[in-house]
């Protein structure tokens, strides 16, 4: 497969989130703004993208049975590290985004792109994948994100369109459950054409 | 690719090896980064401290004292006389738990002013108690709380209440008071030097 | 009394799943049938409560002593790991019962970020032992409610006639949503 294809592979036809169904739990947690979403987006993605990176170099030297212990620790070592820069250069996204970072660990989308691919496949275009993966997840992020605010807060990026109240349900818990089913709909049918 | 035997030393070993790299790294990471995280919580906080005593930024802002969960910070101005104290309060019944506050007295125990410190309530609804978002929380300014109820209108005080979010408002007045009180024994304890 | 407060708080007011958001792939995963999400809640239950207090133990006297604060969330994954690891292990040697009801939804909780975000939960709001473990059983019951419930709508689901582009995940994440919004009615319930 080339690497264009394997870029947007990720981005579209295997989005983490639109087809695939991984990574929920901050999909549905962080979106109550474009921006949040953006932010927990590329912090995944840098994750996806190192961890990719360190599995498929070193994947020749781990036995095989404690291969999965091993990923875990190198991507909760990358979690970590966004986390500290976050807290140390992005103060207000941090204190925003909160107990989502150290979950970006049990993302499913992480390990399993670690398993699925990068176990498999050479660095460069293990790297690929990562960003691929990961732009898909940011973009799928930022979209909900967007939707919600734009319906629940009536702005965007943090920029009043109406000066009104939205319809606040969309920025709370049931808003973010249900703006993901129409959204996932929605890819289902155009992915249907 | 052949996959690689997994025998017990090698097993222990290369887990070994894993972690010991990652941790490695990490606490070099942590390293550098340690001074930044504390400036940018120092810079958030002081900021913060100025706006709840105005004019804190020109004086001096004393080192926390922490009694009771709550911290005190005695401000002074250039000629070393106290101008208000900021508090570090919190409740536990916000609409989604607890969230933090920081509210500012002068000698006499009157409130200078006050804003939220951790945002995880409702965009649109209880995150108004912040003064980025709304002016809500000026309705507290030079109140004196020994004989202006902290309690919301609806339960028989004297707050005006967020619309839609009475949760909120009712954990901000909590907070408020557990401040006052916390200040009041702190004052009477000598705690301003 | 405080200790019924935090067990109610955590099943209903601020529901694991339905509020936190978090445990969503095993709700959506697991949800088919009643008799596998009561499988899957007892798994839950049962790791979540070992796992808080060993982590929460390893925090206080091991990284909280040191000042490796920045090394939790590797240890505590770690420890969630083999945790679950061990109870496979022992469960199969010392009651098979259980290791034929539970077994095959272990290796599917280590990735349940509800575990994790529970273990860090219990840390950032200075909980001290025996509060962490009400905590994470109200929890893993609140989790256990959102799920079973769930799985019981979603089992009539299957008999309703939805549009082509709903059907499967659309539909399911909609009646989420509405349970979503049925236990909004929750708030404010405790007050502390």
């Amino acid at each position: 497969m080339s690497n264009v294809k394997t870029f947007t592979n990720g981005f579209i036809k295997e989005n983490p989130v639109f087809i695939l169904l991984l990574g929920l739990c901050p999909t549905l947690g962080v979106t109550t703004s474009a921006i949040n979403g953006l932010g927990m987006g590329l912090a995944t993605t840098f994750v996806l993208f190192m961890a990719n990176m360190v599995v498929s170099m070193v994947k020749k030297g781990i036995p095989d049975k404690v291969r999965i212990p091993a990923y875990i620790v190198i991507i909760a070592s990358f979690v970590t590290i966004v986390d500290l820069a976050m807290a140390a250069y992005a103060f207000d996204l941090h204190r925003s985004l909160g107990l989502f970072i150290p979950l970006i660990v049990v993302n499913c989308v992480v390990l399993g792109r670690a398993e699925a691919f990068a176990s498999k496949n050479n660095v460069v275009s293990s790297m690929v994948d990562g960003l691929g993966m990961g732009l898909g997840f940011t973009f799928a992020l930022t979209l909900l994100g967007a939707v919600r605010e734009l319906l629940g807060s009536n702005a965007i990026f943090n920029i009043k369109l109406v000066e009104a109240d939205g319809m606040i349900v969309f920025v709370l818990a049931p808003g973010a459950f249900i703006a993901l089913a129409y959204l996932i709909a929605l890819m289902n049918k155009l992915s249907k054409k | 690719m052949a996959k690689k035997e997994s025998t017990f030393v090698n097993m222990v070993l290369t887990l070994f090896l894993v972690c010991g790299i990652a941790a490695g790294a990490l606490g070099y990471i942590y390293t550098i980064t340690k001074e930044p995280i504390e400036t940018a919580k120092k810079d958030f906080l002081y900021k913060q401290i100025n706006v709840v005593v105005p004019g804190a930024d020109q004086g001096e802002i004393g080192e926390p004292i922490e009694k009771e969960g709550l911290k005190f910070y005695v401000v002074k101005d250039n000629s070393g006389q106290v101008i208000g104290t900021a508090v570090e309060s919190f409740t536990e019944s916000g609409f989604s738990g607890r969230f933090d506050i920081i509210v500012g007295f002068d000698q006499d125990g009157k409130i200078l002013d006050s804003n939220v410190l951790t945002h995880k309530e409702t965009p649109g609804l209880g995150d108004k108690m912040s003064k980025d978002v709304a002016p809500w929380n000026e309705q507290f300014k030079e109140k004196d709380p020994a004989s202006y109820k902290l309690i919301v209108k609806k339960d028989g005080g004297d707050v005006d209440a967020i619309t839609a979010a009475t949760i909120s408002s009712r954990g901000y007045c909590d907070a408020l008071q557990k401040a006052y009180d916390g200040y009041m024994k702190f004052k009477n304890e000598g705690g301003i030097k | 009394m405080e200790y019924l407060y935090i067990i109610i708080a955590a099943i209903f007011v601020n529901n694991i799943v339905l509020m936190q958001f978090l445990g969503i792939c095993p709700f959506l995963g697991v949800s088919n049938k009643v008799s596998t999400a009561a499988g899957m809640s007892g798994a839950v239950l049962f790791v979540m409560t070992l796992a808080t207090i060993i982590t929460w133990l390893i925090y206080t006297q091991v990284l909280a002593v040191f000042e490796l604060e920045y090394l939790q969330t590797i240890t505590y994954i770690l420890v969630i790991a083999s945790l679950v690891q061990m109870v496979e292990i022992i469960l199969k040697k010392v009651s098979p019962a259980l290791y034929q009801a539970l077994g095959i939804f272990l290796p599917l909780i280590t990735t349940n970020c509800a575990i994790l975000g529970v273990a860090i939960l219990v840390i950032q709001k200075k909980f001290d032992l025996l509060q962490s473990v009400v905590f994470s059983v109200g929890t893993s019951l609140g989790f256990a409610l959102a799920l079973i419930i769930f799985a019981g709508l979603r089992e009539h689901l299957d008999l309703i006639n939805v549009p082509k582009g709903m059907k499967g995940v659309p539909a399911a994440l909609l009646v989420a949503g509405i349970l979503a919004l049925a236990f909004q009615g929750f708030a404010g319930l405790v007050k502390i």
